[in-house]
């Protein structure tokens, strides 16, 4: 292993921490020492977003360094110093402060400085330029003293400086040399467009303007501009934004090559002409330019971070200088080869749109466009001009508006679609990372792809089968709410049914038991007879609830918590019979653990038999509704919570619902059911019944919410009757009332109004489906029992009746549990 | 390899698994209902080593045909064996067919 090397890095804008952030990715840390001189007090910020400064956003917003970054081991920042010298003979960079660091290779990325054209007076008191969050600053502790200001520059930054003074509260005018706004992205239409826009919101726009004078008053502030021909503008501030020269001292200081309008020369490598020194971002001059862009730099970052740690061969082939922006909040975007070609122009003088693409009439082909005020389609025709899409044979009619916007849908590209343009991601690696559950940087700098790349995202997710925001799956395009709401206005009755009418594909383990549950909660049908077998989730496909080793367990309903001696006994002796595994559930049950299919039946007859029923602890419905004694035998209880308890389970027994339901009735305030850690809790009063809802244990535990107080018996029922129907028909699919609760807008007070003053006018409807509920109730397991089509299902192998022979169980404790791998082995 | 007997091809709801004993080897076969197709893998879910594949829920995603494996949900590939959550765990297929109202499958002797 050789010695460690030293990496510096001059400069820390968007480009020099790319370069840090790429190498680190790419295990630079391992062989490397990098470090990095920032000659502002603040690392790397969003240059790009600058402007949001004024509208609220604050320097950490605006950051782009992740704090956990910067403990890489190797890595330092120093901020607030300069790299003011390099001496190539010996290898070292040193620093304003005097720091000097021996490198092993140099990267300049020291970007640029805002160009201040000669003119007399531009140094003035209120002359400002708009680069860094300190200008920024300012500008705005000067502005407070001011009514109007000017910006120097009708380009891209200068409108961007323009918005800044306008959010500032200043009377707003640009001035631009050139006959339009943005002579370098749009045309003599795009400017004219541009401009109108841009006087409606009252910024007042002077074109073909030579300043030749700022004027000044007593105390050498700034009074006003001159113009060539003699016209005066009177302000009280001037902001210059009228291009930018690259910041080349550094490399000139050292001897390297310079451009003749500036800049660092470098070849497609970022190669300075000494071998150890590279120059990336916009102090190089790649290709005979500068590139005045993010995206470009950070493909410079990536060329330079592949070589400096060997793992790949990029090379900067010239950038793409697309771009859409949103500039006083008016869109405008420039792409790809706007003036070859033959134009085709849509414009729209009273709008103040304009939209020209070019096109090469021979393919067509599109080869680029610019848009002002209007930026529809911007996605599509990015793609067209980069031939990942392929150009329609009426490209022309594209040139008018989108009427809606349609962005480039994710299926049409393909996997090696450039998609974000600043960090160089395409859709296969965005694909790569919704599989892999990792991230990528797309959309992350200009936010121009975002709606592409969240479409891209959520087909892949739809494609992995996973939950996206607004569908159940990749077969529907459907909530669980509007699935709910389709199958019961459209009387669907089967899930093949619902599946031809509104799905695609064969269904999945996720909409087969959200249909299945809807149709039970709707039809309180048997669900295991014909398709709806096909559709159960692991415990409803046996009635059992499945465990590790593939045997059930077995819980008999105990209503309230009260059972019998009998019961007991003939519980006991089942599972003695059996040789299942009994224990004692937090619901006040009994579960009866390690019976394979087979047995299941034989179990349950048995129980039957003693007058017992299913407990549905397999299923996504009621479970348990605990109690306490209550008056009855307590020194302390005020009602007879146990007789409540057994009227509420009996109730809303089999009640299929999105998630698992529990109850608890407690006599007195002591609340020892602990009905507030319930989805329905009942607490006794002196007069009657408060009822709390949508609490919760286990994961994400939550106290429920009073609901109301002293209600009756048959208030407390018809308020529960609701409650539960309201939640099955809203609910998502596996969503507990206590999550549903937290998603409903107006919470609980809204919910007090469906269920009692019926605001949405759906209370008899609620309440006639709790009733045909409670009317068609029967026991799955004694439906079971008498039917032998049913019952022959329960085999654990169609071709003999002999035991799953992997099922195999030791001894702990005076009962059995599951052998484990390591104990199987020294089985025979 | 022979091909062995399962079931009457009756005794085979669409959509809805069985398992059949071959000695030691438990096999999975589902009669496939869209597609009119018999298909079979190894019963055991290697994630679990639980034998209940044969209880999964059948369904599709994308242009493969799935059963979810009831224990833990990974979804396996009928016709490939390969788990869709997980491309590094696949299970064995054997070749089914229909003959005679007759589901067989082809195992090792």
């Amino acid at each position: 292993m050789g010695a460690r090397k030293t990496l510096v890095i001059a400069g820390h804008g968007m480009v020099g921490h790319k370069l840090v952030e790429e190498l680190i990715e790419r295990g630079a840390p391992a062989e490397w020492d990098i470090v990095v001189f920032c000659e502002e007090r603040r690392m790397a910020y969003d240059r790009v977003h600058l402007s949001s400064f004024f509208e609220g956003a604050g320097a950490d917003d605006l950051s782009l360094v992740d704090p956990e970054l910067l403990d890489t081991p190797g890595l330092r920042v120093h901020t607030g110093d300069q790299a003011i010298r390099v001496d190539r003979d010996n290898k070292t960079v040193t620093s304003a402060t005097g720091r000097t660091v021996r490198y092993d290779a140099l990267v300049l990325a020291t970007g640029s400085t805002p160009f201040v054209p000669p003119i007399p007076g531009n140094d003035s008191d209120g002359c400002f330029v708009y680069r860094t969050i300190d200008d920024l600053e300012a500008i705005a502790d000067f502005a407070m003293l001011c009514r109007t200001g000017a910006v120097v520059g009708g380009g891209l930054l200068g409108l961007e400086a323009a918005n800044a003074l306008r959010s500032l509260g200043l009377r707003t005018h640009v001035v631009e040399f050139a006959p339009r706004l943005m002579p370098v992205q749009v045309d003599e239409g795009g400017g004219t467009a541009l401009r109108a826009r841009v006087e409606e919101l009252g910024v007042q726009v002077h074109t073909d303007r030579q300043t030749t004078d700022i004027t000044t008053g007593e105390r050498g502030q700034v009074t006003g501009m001159q113009f060539a021909g003699g016209e005066l503008l009177e302000v009280d501030m001037v902001v210059f934004s009228a291009g930018i020269r690259p910041r080349d001292d550094l490399a000139r200081g050292c001897g390297l090559e310079i451009g003749e309008r500036g800049g660092v020369i470098v070849d497609e490598l970022c190669r300075t002409s000494d071998p150890s020194i590279f120059a990336i971002g916009e102090c190089a001059v790649v290709h005979g330019r500068t590139w005045g862009l993010v995206a470009p730099g950070y493909q410079m970052a990536r060329v330079v971070a592949d070589q400096i740690t060997g793992t790949g061969d990029s090379s900067f082939a010239g950038g793409d200088l697309s771009t859409k922006l949103k500039l006083l909040g008016i869109d405008v975007a420039s792409f790809g080869s706007p003036d070859d070609g033959v134009p085709v122009v849509y414009a729209d003088p009273v709008g103040h749109v304009y939209r020209k693409l070019a096109i090469d009439p021979d393919g067509p082909r599109l080869l680029g466009g610019v848009l002002v005020g209007d930026a529809s389609g911007y996605d599509r025709l990015l793609q067209m001009v980069r031939g990942d899409l392929p150009t329609p044979a009426d490209v022309a009619t594209l040139a008018a508006p989108a009427r809606e916007e349609v962005p480039a849908s994710a299926d049409e590209l393909g996997e090696s679609a450039l998609i974000c343009t600043c960090n160089s991601v395409t859709k296969g690696e965005i694909c790569d990372a919704v599989r892999d559950g990792t991230s990528t940087k797309a959309g992350s700098t200009c936010g121009g792809c975002k709606p592409l790349v969240a479409s891209i995202t959520k087909v892949e997710l739809r494609k992995l089968g996973a939950a996206v925001s607004d569908a159940i799956c990749e077969h529907f395009d459907f909530t669980r709410q509007q699935l709910f709401d389709i199958v019961r206005v459209e009387n669907i009755l089967s899930f093949s049914e619902l599946l031809a009418r509104h799905g695609r594909g064969l269904g999945c383990e996720v909409c087969k038991p959200t249909v299945a549950s809807m149709l039970a909660s709707l039809t309180n049908r048997y669900i295991l007879d014909g398709e709806d077998q096909t559709l159960q989730d692991t415990n409803d496909h046996f009635l059992a609830n499945m465990q590790k080793d593939g045997t059930y367990s077995i819980v008999p309903r105990v209503p309230g918590g009260e059972i019998t001696p009998g019961q007991l006994i003939a519980i006991g002796q089942v599972a003695e019979e059996f040789g299942l595994y009994t224990k004692i559930t937090g619901g006040q049950r009994i579960d009866l653990f390690g019976a394979r299919v087979e047995q299941l039946p034989l179990v349950w007859q048995r129980l039957v038999d003693a007058g017992m029923e299913s407990g549905h602890a397999y299923g996504k419905a009621l479970r348990t509704v605990k109690s306490c004694v209550g008056q009855t035998w307590c020194r302390y209880g005020v009602q007879d919570s146990t007789s409540m308890a057994v009227r509420l389970e009996l109730r809303y027994r089999g009640l299929r619902s999105p998630h698992k339901l529990k109850m608890a009735v407690s006599g007195c305030v002591r609340e020892c059911a602990e009905a507030q850690g319930k989805d329905v809790g009942v607490i006794a009063t002196e007069t009657g019944w408060n009822l709390y809802v949508c609490g919760n244990g286990g994961m994400r535990p939550r106290h429920a919410t009073l609901l109301a107080t002293d209600l009756d018996d048959e208030a407390l029922i018809r308020a529960i009757d609701r409650f539960l129907m309201f939640y099955v028909r809203t609910a998502d699919r596996l969503e507990r009332t206590s999550v549903w609760f937290e998603k409903l807008e107006g919470g609980i007070d809204y919910l007090r109004e469906v269920v009692f003053d019926d605001v949405l006018g759906v209370a008899a409807e609620l309440d006639t489906a709790m009733k045909q509920h409670v009317a068609t109730y029967e026991c799955e397991w004694k439906a079971t029992l008498d039917s032998p089509e049913r019952l022959a299902k329960f085999r654990s192998f169609v071709n003999t009746d002999d035991p799953d022979p992997t099922v195999v169980f030791v001894q702990e404790r005076g009962q059995i549990r599951p052998a484990r791998a390591d104990e199987k082995a020294l089985l025979p | 390899m022979s091909w062995r007997e399962v079931c009457a091809s009756t005794h085979l709801t669409p959509n809805r698994g069985v398992a059949a004993l071959f000695g030691e080897q438990q096999i999975a076969v589902f009669r496939v209902a869209e597609l009119d197709e018999v298909l079979a893998i190894d019963n055991v879910d290697p994630f679990s080593g639980a034998a209940v594949l044969s209880r999964g829920i059948v369904g599709s995603a994308g242009e493969s045909i799935t059963v979810a494996s009831p224990v833990y949900k990974q979804r396996f590939d009928l016709r490939t064996g390969t788990c869709l959550d997980n491309p590094d765990v696949c299970v064995a297929t054997f070749p089914a067919r229909v003959i005679d109202g007759r589901v067989e499958v082809e195992v090792p002797a």
